[in-house]
């Protein structure tokens, strides 16, 4: 179901000495089905403004609409957008909890309601899209690697069965190789099943390879919100603020600038090469 | 949520409270609590709230932050009250059915709410107006004479400001951790008390976790850093006193004299 944000603000310690607004009149529609970069600088907002797609975080004001429906309304049961919109934090390991993997996954859909079985089938298939190595599910979490735990993790949020996924910097504090894998991964997700993803992520590198629409937070503010080709092309504003393009966005630029018939608007390696080997003549 | 709690927290702004030495802080909430103890009337409560309303304005902290503060210790308050108020014997007041309030109670009961109300406040002002780094800094120095008996004043003095530098860490991290379990369909709210306490390992475990792991990084960035105790250990802003500070300890010696030459006539 889709996702309204009708002019949301939310300011931080509203009474204190120290009021920040975090959120600053914000307007975004999510339609289903789509893989969407949330990007910003630390302290744009982005993590607040997710927290307020599941109601973790309520507005100071404005609207947010969740399949028609008001999420502020006062019967409007948050349970339910909770099982909905599956939020998984930054270093979500730290959640982990239960003395073997596979019960901790089983948490979110008992929580739901669910009764044991369907519990146990629901984390197992979660388990499984995550792609955790079974021999791993009835260890303690607390024994996996930091790769491993966050998969485990995703996977308790992934056992609700969300139909859209939220993911805060899924790939903080870990290694290339095992950011790329949690990233291809996702992707594999969203093509299998369809759902709505949200990822949330400060490198453009990161996510440019991946999503089909780019949203840039700056100060609280949505900046620019596109498909990656088009907020990319704006990679001198987007270096004022502390956000850089791909690299190959900047090799692209300055090919063109020295003569090369390059498409400057390709954003993964593969098209960068591509391009480039067209305009040799090759 | 848990945010709301003050105690123990810093109140950044600039007024002359803040600026006053840690040992003239220290020094003046202790005699005020004292002070509070010896009253016998309620005259000397009088002089109290007004040289706690004058230091309170002094320190620009809203008076609207430090009663949110208040909030957690409503229900400690209460209990004494009621307990106070139910429990004195003396001259019957009024009865409902086995519970007899008297004369003496409701004296004891009010005397004790003024009094808790204004040590907390007092207390709260002191920690609201200085950094945890500075009142331990102003405690190591006052503690000192006590090494002759071979107290650990450096230590006991580090393990108060980690301590108190732990409070807001955990605290967010106890609002991360409920947030993530929310965010997984946990329910704080309702059930019964088994079933709520039942709710708080999904809590407790993660935080004493990550708690452990703090400290474990912290032990160790401390050591990288060469850190052996307090033996031949300088300070880059040692405390001296200040001609505002000489006169901090003046004022604060006119309260108590004028205080419980009112409180005890």
């Amino acid at each position: 179901m889709p996702i309204i944000l009708d002019h949301v603000n939310y300011i931080y310690g509203e009474d204190g000495p120290l009021a920040v607004k975090a959120l600053d009149d914000i307007c975004l529609q999510i339609p289903d089905g789509q893989f969407v970069g949330i990007i910003g600088h630390t302290g744009s907002g982005k993590s607040t403004l997710v927290q307020h797609m599941n109601g973790l975080l309520k507005a100071t004001s404005g609207h947010i609409y969740f399949g028609g429906e008001d999420i502020y309304d006062k019967d409007f049961r948050m349970k339910k957008l909770r099982s909905k919109v599956g939020l998984v934090f930054q270093y979500p390991e730290h959640q982990l909890f239960e003395i073997d993997v596979f019960s901790d996954v089983c948490f979110g859909p008992k929580n739901l309601g669910m009764d044991q079985k369907e519990a146990e089938l629901k984390a197992f298939d979660a388990l499984r899209k995550v792609g955790l190595p079974a021999e791993l599910y009835y260890q303690s979490p607390f024994e996996l690697s930091g790769g491993q735990k966050r998969r485990a993790a995703i996977a308790g949020v992934l056992a609700m069965a969300p139909e859209v996924l939220i993911l805060d910097e899924p790939t903080a504090g870990l290694d290339p190789k095992g950011r790329d894998e949690i990233l291809h991964q996702i992707k594999e997700l969203q093509i299998q099943t369809g759902m709505t993803i949200l990822l949330v992520s400060h490198s453009m590198e990161d996510v440019a390879e991946y999503v089909d629409r780019i949203i840039v937070m700056n100060k609280g503010k949505v900046m620019y919100d596109d498909v990656p080709q088009k907020v990319f092309s704006h990679y001198r504003e987007l270096e004022e603020v502390g956000l850089a393009a791909p690299q190959v966005t900047y090799i692209l630029h300055a090919l063109k600038d020295r003569g090369f018939q390059v498409d400057e608007n390709a954003t993964t390696t593969d098209e960068a090469v591509e391009t480039i080997l067209r305009s040799l003549g090759k | 949520m848990l945010r709301d709690i003050t105690l123990g927290q810093y109140y950044q702004t600039e007024s002359v409270i803040h600026r006053l030495d840690p040992r003239v802080k220290l020094g003046g909430t202790l005699l005020y609590i004292i002070s509070v103890f010896l009253f016998r009337n309620f005259l000397g409560y009088g002089v109290a709230a007004i040289f706690l309303a004058t230091v309170i304005g002094l320190s620009r902290v809203p008076f609207r932050f430090i009663v949110k503060g208040m909030k957690a210790i409503v229900f400690l308050l209460l209990i004494t009250v009621v307990f106070n108020l139910f429990l004195t014997p003396g001259t019957e007041l009024v009865s409902v059915w086995k519970l007899t309030v008297t004369v003496e109670g409701l004296r004891t009961a009010v005397t004790m709410a003024v009094r808790l109300t204004m040590l907390i406040i007092g207390s709260s002002l002191m920690t609201l107006t200085t950094t945890p780094n500075n009142l331990t800094d102003g405690m190591e120095s006052m503690m000192k004479p006590f090494k002759v008996f071979h107290v650990p004043v450096h230590e006991v003095a580090m393990i108060m400001s980690i301590a108190l530098r732990f409070i807001p860490i955990l605290l967010e991290e106890t609002d991360k951790i409920m947030k993530a379990q929310i965010a997984r369909g946990a329910d704080f709210e309702t059930g019964n008390i088994i079933k709520r306490a039942r709710a708080l390992v999904p809590i407790l475990v993660p935080l004493f976790i990550s708690a452990f792991r703090r400290a474990n990084d912290l032990a160790m960035a401390m050591e990288a850093r060469c850190y052996r105790g307090g033996e031949g250990r300088t300070k880059m802003k040692p405390l001296i006193y200040q001609r505002r500070d000489r006169l901090g300890y003046l004022c604060i010696f006119v309260y108590l004299v004028v205080s419980v030459a009112a409180g005890r006539l």
